[in-house]
């Protein structure tokens, strides 16, 4: 008997490629967005950068790479104009290697949109140092020990915004994008934890978000988790701060997550249908 | 000897920044140390890369199966090593003009800078984008509900997949927010299920992982465990 259920359970992965494709493309083309409920997650993050005095130094290492670039990109450019807006000062550093790349995109941002944002003055690269979790451990303690010059090879002597800083624990927040280990993790349990003067607060990717909720809230304030997130602290942003909301690709995290949405109601219909062929066809021949 | 003299470093070493944690006049020597491990960090690179070079060496010489793509491999690597080394295209620094090779070696306008954003991050992006297309399809084949542990799992997904999107909650939106069914709103629900059930699982894995890190470090220092001095 060759029930439609039968050609379904034969069916060509072909056309489900072409599914997604139509269900990713379609929306990132169009550029529809669709509203976001805030959860009291995004405003704890918010309020962490938000609340602290203008000026503040904020250390912001960006611990991915162009694989992630999708989910994570979106919040570090969120994270980077609300620091931005409340003019604290960015220390950009990764224990990553590709990270280098991430950051020359948040500094081509700040130049663009904050071309009053001076380097050195207002933010520094620090650039890459490898050693992994070492890094973490040692910077916590002694800084320049480790970064004697800037990515640029200046010597932090000459670097306004670096005087008298001797080690993390006397910047009032970590905003870390991680995307694996090293990372957020390691930036809890090295740098958050053992010192009570470190406060963090994260961004991560989906699939690492699980690991990471056990430290919420005794040792990280919060995380945005997923691209979800991303676009909800857009819409905080964008209503504590509206002309962020007129430039172009600020709701970038918004088109991705209407995208991903329409993405996971096809998987939804997807899995459900799999699940319908397999009990209509079961013992009857079909590949379920 | 052999074995000897590398266990003894190990457990001198080991125990001395285990007492540098609470000893406060040797605590900088745990910072040492662990200097001493970021620079061993970059020879690890170095072992690295002459460790690919060698592996593509021996199988472009044997011409095993896939051989052309070693051929790939060593251009790119050596490639991308010879323009990042040599900084070219790398405008100097500001501070410093006169001095040629004083700029970043991934400024903006290198070569290297051009081979990593437009070799690397397309080549990254692309397949890490394509996994999309392989979900879709195993969704489809293979997430199934054969039985209840299956069933669970299944269930479970479906509920944080519609908690994952804007409309979802909207679903529930009919169920007042200080009502007693409010336990039943999609993000009440995928509340429960991360905060609950994943932490409550995370917590008790992270705390057997961390027992049998201080067992395994006990077993290294005391010089029990060898096998990290190899086999022979």
């Amino acid at each position: 008997m060759n029930t439609i259920w039968h050609k379904l359970a034969d069916l060509d992965r072909r056309w489900l490629f072409a599914l997604t494709f139509l269900a990713i493309g379609i929306p990132l083309l169009t550029g529809v967005v669709l509203p976001q409920k805030v959860s009291p997650m995004v405003v704890n993050v918010f309020d962490a950068i938000d609340t602290l005095p203008e000026g503040s130094s904020i250390l912001m290492p960006l611990d991915f790479d162009p694989s992630a670039e999708g989910e994570l990109q979106p919040m570090a450019n969120a994270f980077v104009r609300h620091c931005a807006e409340k003019k604290h000062k960015i220390y950009f550093m990764t224990i990553w290697p590709q990270g280098v790349g991430m950051i020359q995109r948040q500094i081509a941002l700040l130049k663009k949109e904050y071309p009053d944002y001076q380097y050195g003055k207002d933010y520094v690269n620090l650039g890459y140092r490898p050693g992994y979790e070492g890094v973490i451990k040692l910077i916590t303690s002694d800084l320049p020990k480790l970064y004697d010059s800037d990515q640029q090879g200046t010597p932090v002597s000459q670097i306004p915004m670096m005087q008298g800083i001797d080690n993390i624990q006397q910047l009032p927040l970590i905003v870390n994008v991680s995307s694996g280990d090293p990372g957020l993790k390691q930036w809890v349990q090295y740098a958050a934890t053992p010192y009570d003067s470190i406060e963090i607060v994260g961004g991560t990717t989906g699939v690492q978000a699980s690991t990471l909720y056990p430290y919420i809230p005794n040792q990280m304030i919060g995380m945005l988790a997923g691209i979800k997130p991303a676009a909800e602290y857009e819409k905080v942003m964008f209503e504590k701060y509206p002309e962020i909301e007129e430039r172009p690709e600020s709701n970038l995290a918004h088109i991705f997550m209407t995208s991903q949405e329409v993405a996971h109601f096809m998987l939804i219909a997807i899995i459900i249908l799999g699940n319908l062929v397999m009990w209509k066809t079961s013992g009857q021949g079909g590949r379920s | 000897m052999k074995r000897l003299v590398p266990i003894v470093i190990a457990s001198i070493v080991g125990f001395v920044l285990i007492l540098a944690k609470f000893i406060p006049p040797i605590q900088s020597w745990e910072e040492n140390v662990v200097l001493w491990f970021d620079i061993l960090a970059v020879f690890a690179f170095v072992l690295g890369g002459g460790n690919l070079i060698l592996n593509h060496l021996k199988k472009i010489s044997d011409r095993q199966a896939g051989w052309g793509f070693s051929v790939i491999t060593l251009v790119a690597f050596l490639g991308t090593l010879t323009v990042g080394l040599l900084k070219i295209g790398v405008p100097p620094n500001e501070k410093y003009l006169d001095y040629v090779w004083s700029g970043d070696y991934q400024a903006e306008g290198s070569a290297f800078w051009w081979v990593f954003s437009y070799v690397y991050v397309p080549l990254a992006s692309t397949m890490f984008a394509t996994l999309a297309f392989y979900i879709s399809s195993a969704a489809f084949r293979a997430f199934r509900a054969n039985n209840i542990e299956a069933s669970l799992l299944l269930m479970t997904a479906l509920l944080v997949l519609v908690a994952q999107t804007s409309s979802g909650p909207m679903l529930t939106d009919f169920i007042p927010d200080d009502s007693s069914y409010a336990i039943f709103k999609v993000e009440n629900i995928k509340g429960m299920l991360v905060n609950l059930f994943n932490t409550l699982g995370t917590r008790a894995i992270m705390i057997g992982i961390a027992l049998g890190v201080v067992s395994t470090s006990l077993k290294v220092l005391l010089g029990v465990d060898q096998s990290y001095l190899g086999g022979d």
